[in-house]
């Protein structure tokens, strides 16, 4: 029954049928999670507040006992080994500095409790300060840091001891835009030249899909898609995930023979896809905009400038509002009668 | 398979939960065993003996003690002191607490050493000199014709003057490390000033006002000589009671059924103590005191200074510079007199087989082995303390506290009856002394220590486990950084209680090496102006010993803060 280290065993990382439940009668935090991380690979967890993001990573790093089920690390099961003996490293959401050490004294930190010389330290400390942006500030004072500051010094200290894996939780939460921009690039750089395997968990779409090689969408305790960033953006799995990813243009449909009959009358389904009822999900780069009478007559109820296109809501005659996005010159007006049309590559049926 | 997946990392959670206690009965081995030997056991041996008559108990005096008005009205006295004492020292030391943490000002450091010297002083010295201030022929009664010692005040004010250090002192250290923004959020939030103080501060500070609210109940309900001097034959404590059952009457049953007396409200009042304190605390931040004080700003922020300076002159200093005058005033006017005959144990008759100035050299020594013993016993209690846990951690965290509320004059007496055979025959030796002072100090370590540590961020400790620290380093690099300064606070605390330790010491020192307060209250049981004097000098003496080993230890906690 015992599993053992297997060689030919490939992920880094394996959960497998994890489970933490904090209190009895109430739904686990984590239900039954099987994940694996391949060596070097970027994977994000995505997920609202409460979906066991956060308890996720505190299984895997040794802080949280599972319930049920097993973490691998390099295929050695990690059941007894107490936190300090997993090698892995946690940034923590609100970086978690040691406020009584300086900048230099923070990041030498994991390498001190590993006995590295202190050569090898102050070598090491110099090397990731330049790598994060913060050359020579050994001797600065945690406290007189700025957010996205402290924010590098958290990331240096964890990557110090090189860990076999680098956990983040919400690595990115407390800064502005456009610091977050710039540190996802950064932080690609960083993990691609050191070789870095990370799992990363977020709230926000945008991090996830810049960050990650690979997205997980947590949904109450359990995976609800895993996937690369744009197959999870073009082909939502669920209901949950496409309405957590932002797309409302949900609704109930019946397939017969290649289309689908919708509120808003047929629409065009991918080849395949089989007769029945189900759920559809009409992705707003798919709605086309042409005259009244070429389409689904609708009358435009709001309009949003967003830069880089509009984003319209569309109110037909029947059924549910539809949203569409289009580019500057060709979006109709408020109040417009426009026509509506789907095309079939942005529709997606959607699992139970 | 699942199914029996889950049954073995079941089995794990609970191996790791068993490591967890294993560890924490581990770190209380020592402070239980302690505590079994040198305070349950003598104290037991002693109540025994006290209600046993030929083998039998006597359980049927317990009833007739009990039910004497004479106690009833002693219990009533004693209940009701210790009450008004505690209340008056908050409402008194608090905006004091507040001063010291928040405010910057010249002679900040001295001020802090200064209030704390009264806590040390013996409590017959302080009962002397509350007595030369406000008795009869006092400096009140000459000036203005005030006499407050046929009134309760003088007790209540001389409890103050022993207690306010502790408020002060307890609540100060938490709150200047408390983070101002907190309370400016609640302001921007809409709270009044006072309403952001008693909605955001003051429940950050529940823990710490609980601990030295008790402690200075626990101080007054158990008061000894002040009450003893002050009181008068009007007013008694159960402690003054127990004494004079004890030495006076030789009643060994009475004085036992009153020990268990006190005993028993002494376990009631940590009972209510443990569960309003789980109520309370919770994790704070802590912020490096340095970036909170500042020089005040405003009318009101000066009058709160200068109000607290003037209590603190009125009723801390005024009687310790009586006390300094008189041991001056010699027979032929001012001069050192009674310092000089200090150094002789010619003039002393049988008194002293040694010159008194010795007395020093043994409290000072006794003292550091008492404050060793005490910070070893006490950080392992209050390192097992850390997390909280079910009944086995509270009732532990209720043990550490009872060497305060039981009779001094109980394990003084307790020690001289049970350690004086093999395998414990520390009638001898030299370590008997600081092992019963130790007893006093490990409270004051634990309480002072305990907030500190329980406010340390759990996640700063989890950062460093999964940078690969083991749990010992974890405390090492993480705890102890941080609850420095609180080891500092609470070293200083254990040495001062140590060297002013006297109602189970006078049981227990040995005729030719006295400790300080041993030797005070020998000198003052002699008739006699020159011992009298020569009292009021040792007393300087020691009051000047304290203020600088205190003075002393405010240095060390600059040196090191400077490295947060």
């Amino acid at each position: 029954m015992a599993e053992h280290a297997d060689p030919a065993d490939e992920a880094l990382l394996r959960l497998d049928g994890v489970t933490v439940r904090f209190r009895t009668g109430q739904p686990p935090a984590l239900d039954a999670v099987g994940l694996s991380v391949a060596a070097q690979e970027i994977v994000c967890v995505l997920g609202p507040s409460g979906s066991g993001k956060s308890t996720l990573l505190r299984v895997v790093a040794g802080l949280q006992a599972a319930d049920a089920g097993r973490v691998f690390l390099e295929g050695r099961d990690q059941s007894g080994v107490p936190t300090h003996r997993r090698g892995v490293g946690l940034m923590f959401q609100d970086h978690q500095l040691f406020p009584q050490r300086d900048v230099g004294g923070n990041v030498a930190f994991g390498l001190r409790m590993r006995g590295a010389s202190r050569a090898e330290q102050e070598r090491t400390v110099a090397e990731l300060l330049d790598l994060v942006g913060l050359p020579g500030a050994q001797r600065r004072a945690v406290a007189a840091l700025s957010g996205g500051e402290q924010q590098r010094v958290a990331l240096a200290r964890a990557l110090a001891p090189r860990p076999r894996l680098l956990m983040l939780d919400e690595p990115l939460g407390q800064l502005d835009r456009g610091l977050r921009e710039r540190l996802v690039v950064e932080l690609r750089r960083v993990f691609g030249e050191l070789g870095t395997t990370v799992l990363a968990v977020t709230h926000d779409q945008g991090e996830a899909f810049a960050l990650a090689d690979r997205v997980v969408v947590m949904q109450e305790g359990r995976i609800a898609q895993s996937g690369t960033p744009l197959e999870v953006w073009q082909r939502p799995a669920t209901e949950f995930v496409a309405r957590f990813l932002g797309f409302d243009n949900v609704v109930e449909a019946t397939v017969r023979g290649g289309a689908a009959d919708t509120p808003w009358g047929k629409a065009p389904v991918p080849d395949g896809t089989p007769d029945g009822p189900c759920r559809l999900l009409v992705r707003p780069a798919g709605v086309g905009i042409t005259a009244a009478a070429d389409g689904l007559p609708c009358t435009v109820a709001a309009r949003t400038f967003r830069g880089t296109h509009v984003a319209l809501l569309l109110q037909p005659d029947t059924g549910p509002q539809v949203e569409a996005a289009c580019a500057l010159r060709d979006a109709p007006q408020d109040g417009e009668s426009v026509g509506v049309t789907f095309a079939a590559e942005d529709v997606v049926v959607l699992n139970r | 398979m699942v199914l029996a997946r889950s049954e073995v990392t079941g089995r794990q959670g609970r191996a790791r939960r068993a490591r967890g206690t294993a560890t924490r009965l581990a770190l209380m081995a020592l402070p239980l065993a302690f505590f079994a030997l040198f305070f349950a056991y003598p104290v037991a041996a002693i109540v025994g003996r006290g209600l046993k008559d030929g083998g039998r108990w006597q359980l049927g005096r317990a009833g007739e003690v009990l039910s004497d008005p004479d106690v009833l009205h002693v219990l009533w006295f004693t209940v009701w002191q210790a009450a008004a004492s505690t209340g008056l020292t908050l409402l008194i030391a608090l905006p004091g607490a507040y001063v010291f943490a928040r405010f910057e000002f010249p002679g900040k450091k001295l001020l802090r050493s200064v209030v704390a010297v009264p806590f040390v002083l013996p409590t017959v010295v302080v009962g002397s000199a509350f007595l030369a201030l406000v008795g009869r022929g006092g400096v009140l009664d000459d000036l203005w014709g005030v006499r407050l010692d046929t009134s309760v005040w003088a007790i209540l004010l001389a409890h103050v003057f022993f207690n306010y250090a502790v408020v002060v002192r307890t609540v100060s250290g938490l709150w200047g490390q408390l983070d101002p923004r907190q309370e400016e959020a609640a302001r921007v939030l809409g709270a009044s000033r006072w309403g952001a103080w008693r909605r955001v501060t003051l429940p950050a500070l529940g823990p710490a006002v609980a601990a030295a609210a008790l402690m200075v109940f626990l101080f007054t309900f158990t008061s000894f000589g002040v009450v003893q001097i002050l009181g008068g034959p009007t007013f008694s404590t159960l402690e003054v009671e127990i004494y004079r059952q004890t030495a006076d009457f030789l009643d060994l049953p009475t004085a036992a059924v009153l020990t268990l007396l006190q005993f028993a409200a002494v376990l009631a009042l940590l009972a209510l103590h443990a569960w309003t304190v789980r109520r309370r605390e919770a994790a704070l931040t802590l912020v490096d005191p340095a970036q909170t004080v500042r020089r005040p700003r405003g009318a009101g922020q000066w009058a709160l200074l200068w109000g607290t300076l003037v209590v603190i002159v009125l009723l801390l200093v005024v009687p310790l510079a009586v006390l300094i005058e008189r041991s001056f005033a010699g027979p032929d006017g001012y001069g050192f007199t009674f310092y000089r005959a200090l150094q002789s144990a010619a003039s002393m008759d049988s008194t002293f087989a040694v010159a008194p100035l010795n007395a020093l050299w043994n409290s000072l020594a006794y003292g550091a082995a008492a404050t060793l013993i005490a910070l070893v016993v006490g950080g392992l209690a209050a390192a097992a303390l850390t997390k909280r846990g079910g009944r086995l951690v509270r009732g532990f965290d209720a043990l550490l506290m009872l060497p305060l509320g039981v009779s001094a004059v109980t394990v003084g007496f307790g020690f001289l009856i049970t350690l004086d055979e093999p395998p414990l025959d520390l009638r001898s030796s030299w370590w008997l002394v600081p092992l019963a002072q130790a007893l006093v100090g490990v409270p004051f370590v634990v309480r002072t220590m305990l907030p500190v540590l329980r406010a340390v961020d759990e996640r700063l400790r989890e950062a460093a486990a999964v940078l690969g620290a083991s749990p010992w380093r974890v405390w090492r690099e993480v705890d102890l950084p941080l609850v420095r300064r609180a080891l500092l606070v609470a070293a200083g605390f254990a040495f001062a209680v140590s060297l002013g330790e006297f109602g189970a010491t006078v049981f227990i020192a040995r005729p030719d090496n006295p400790t300080l307060p041993v030797a005070v209250a020998r000198l003052l049981g002699r008739a006699g102006e020159l011992n009298y004097g020569q009292a009021m000098a040792l007393s300087t003496i020691l009051m000047v010993v304290c203020a600088g080993a205190l003075l002393a230890l405010e240095r060390i906690r600059t040196d090191q803060s400077g490295e947060f």
